[in-house]
């Protein structure tokens, strides 16, 4: 089937895979790390543990595809928030450039914070 | 409850006045009347002069959508008691020019329903002497839900992206493609795929929901929308895959 | 449009409506959605503060416990008990639109929207409780 505007579902897709895995992950970890350790529910793991957990090659892999597919969720997300929250789809360009740009950024670093791990 | 109930109607006459004004008129409120009873009794009774459009008054012809108290309705299923003691708003649909009163131009959304070749596409049309095209009770089952549109375009009033962007195609055009797409006898997927996948098609689309929460026949449009995504976004990946197979 | 347009018999003046620039104010239901769409903010911040973690981490211990004490400060606190109340209504919003989106087929038979997003949230309490699991049992 030809399809005329490729870009579309590529990015609908990173959209909807990073909305899953934000869904799956996100509430329980913030909940633990924004809301349970500083206001002292629970006490935070040990920073050896923690070390154990990034450090595993496959928590790695993980956490690189969970940053990335959730910051093309972000931007796909956030473009059409303003195109529509804010009428504003003649800066479409700068939209564009600011939301998917700062996705491709956020992967970057991600990436290299993630093989900085000792 | 209350005898009479009052109708605030919006009125548009574009000879005298360039604002929507609201006039009111006390009407009997029998539990049996539907607005559009109502309508037709401030015509017949009151105001000769009030425009709307309607036909079957059963659900069906889908000519007598308008916005009752803000909401999209077919006002011919919108019983006035449900509303009682009032007053009750009645305005055009909104999304669209007003041309009169509560008469709206559909122009846009005739053209953008042609657009999508709402029929069955052949390849090759078979002979009349190989008998009908059959289709088993689970074919029917696939895009029988989307058969039900009567384009009575609540679903476009109820749409905030078809509002701000009027180029949009809009949720009844795209779920009556769906509709074709899904019959086993059509051969038109690819082409109308073409037409959907520009970005005024299927990706305009958010996902607000309010297209299915106001259809009167239960098509689900936001529905059939995201299906279409997710099926761009597969053959995307057979294409990517399989770039020659894609062909 | 000026009061004084002159209209010509016959010949259609068609009124239009602006859409407000605040139309997500107009209706309950609007507003959600974007309350639903701005969530995109709460998941991003999350990456932020997640890679902050991650940085920390691969600092040594003394920047990991600094991580710690600045998630109990106003800001950090407000930002991710903030986000965690979106990044709920993201989780609880996609799974229940998952059934709108996802047609799975058993057979011939359509499998049920309440089935699609039971099996979401279950995988929702599986992932969470990995988390814990991962983060706090002893192996």
């Amino acid at each position: 089937m030809y399809i005329k505007r490729p870009i579309e579902p590529m990015l609908w897709l990173l959209f909807s895979a990073g909305g899953v895995m934000a869904a799956l992950v996100m509430p329980m970890t913030l909940f633990l790390f924004g809301l349970a350790f500083p206001l002292g529910w629970l006490a935070p793991p040990t920073y050896d543990r923690l070390l154990a957990i990034v450090s595993n090659p496959l928590t790695r892999v993980i956490l690189f595809v969970l940053c990335s597919l959730s910051l093309f969720h972000w931007a796909h997300r956030f473009r059409y928030t303003l195109y529509d929250g804010l009428q504003i789809k003649h800066l479409n360009e700068v939209i564009n450039m600011v939301c998917y740009g700062g996705a491709v950024v956020g992967t970057l670093v991600a990436a290299y914070l993630l093989v900085m791990v000792p | 409850m209350s005898e009479r109930i009052t109708l605030q109607v919006a009125r548009y006459r574009p000879e005298r006045e360039s604002e929507i004004q609201f006039e009111s008129y006390e009407l009997p409120c029998p539990k049996e009347w539907v607005v559009l009873d109502g309508l037709n009794h401030i015509k017949d009774r009151i105001d000769g002069t009030l425009s709307y459009r309607w036909s079957c008054r059963m659900g069906i012809c889908g000519s007598c959508g308008m916005l009752v108290n803000g909401e999209p309705k077919l006002t011919c299923a919108t019983f006035l008691s449900d509303y009682a003691p009032g007053p009750v708003r009645v305005e055009p649909l909104r999304n669209f020019p007003v041309i009169r009163d509560l008469v709206v131009e559909i122009g846009d959304f005739m053209g953008k329903l042609a657009r999508v070749k709402p029929w069955i596409v052949r390849d090759s049309e078979k002979p009349l002497s190989e008998g009908e095209y059959r289709q088993t009770p689970e074919e029917l089952d696939n895009y029988k839900q989307f058969s039900m549109c009567i384009n009575c375009m609540l679903c476009y009033s109820a749409c905030p992206i078809y509002g701000l962007d009027p180029h949009f195609i809009g949720p009844a055009a795209i779920a009556l493609a769906q509709r074709y797409n899904l019959d086993s006898r059509d051969q038109g997927a690819a082409e109308r795929m073409q037409i959907l996948s520009e970005h005024d098609g299927i990706w305009g689309c958010t996902f607000v929901g309010e297209c299915t929460k106001v259809c009167p026949k239960h098509v689900d449009p936001a529905g059939a929308i995201q299906r279409y995504k997710l099926q761009s976004a597969v053959e995307w990946v057979k294409a990517f895959v399989l770039p020659r197979a894609a062909q | 449009m000026t009061q004084n347009t002159i209209y010509t018999p016959y010949h259609p003046r068609w009124h239009r409506t602006r859409v407000s620039t605040y139309w997500w104010l107009a209706r309950g239901s609007y507003f959600l959605f974007i309350l639903r769409e701005l969530s995109s903010l709460a998941v991003a911040w999350f990456v932020v503060y997640l890679l902050m973690l991650i940085s920390a981490v691969s600092k040594g211990n003394d920047a990991y416990q600094q991580l710690l004490h600045w998630s109990g400060t106003p800001f950090a606190l407000f930002m991710n008990i903030g986000s965690f109340v979106f990044v709920v209504l993201h989780a609880v919003t996609w799974f229940n639109l998952a059934p709108q989106a996802m047609v799975v087929k058993v057979g011939s038979r359509r499998v049920p929207g309440f089935l699609i997003a039971g099996s979401n949230y279950a995988g929702w309490v599986v992932v969470s409780i990995a988390i814990v699991a991962l983060l706090f049992i002893q192996w």
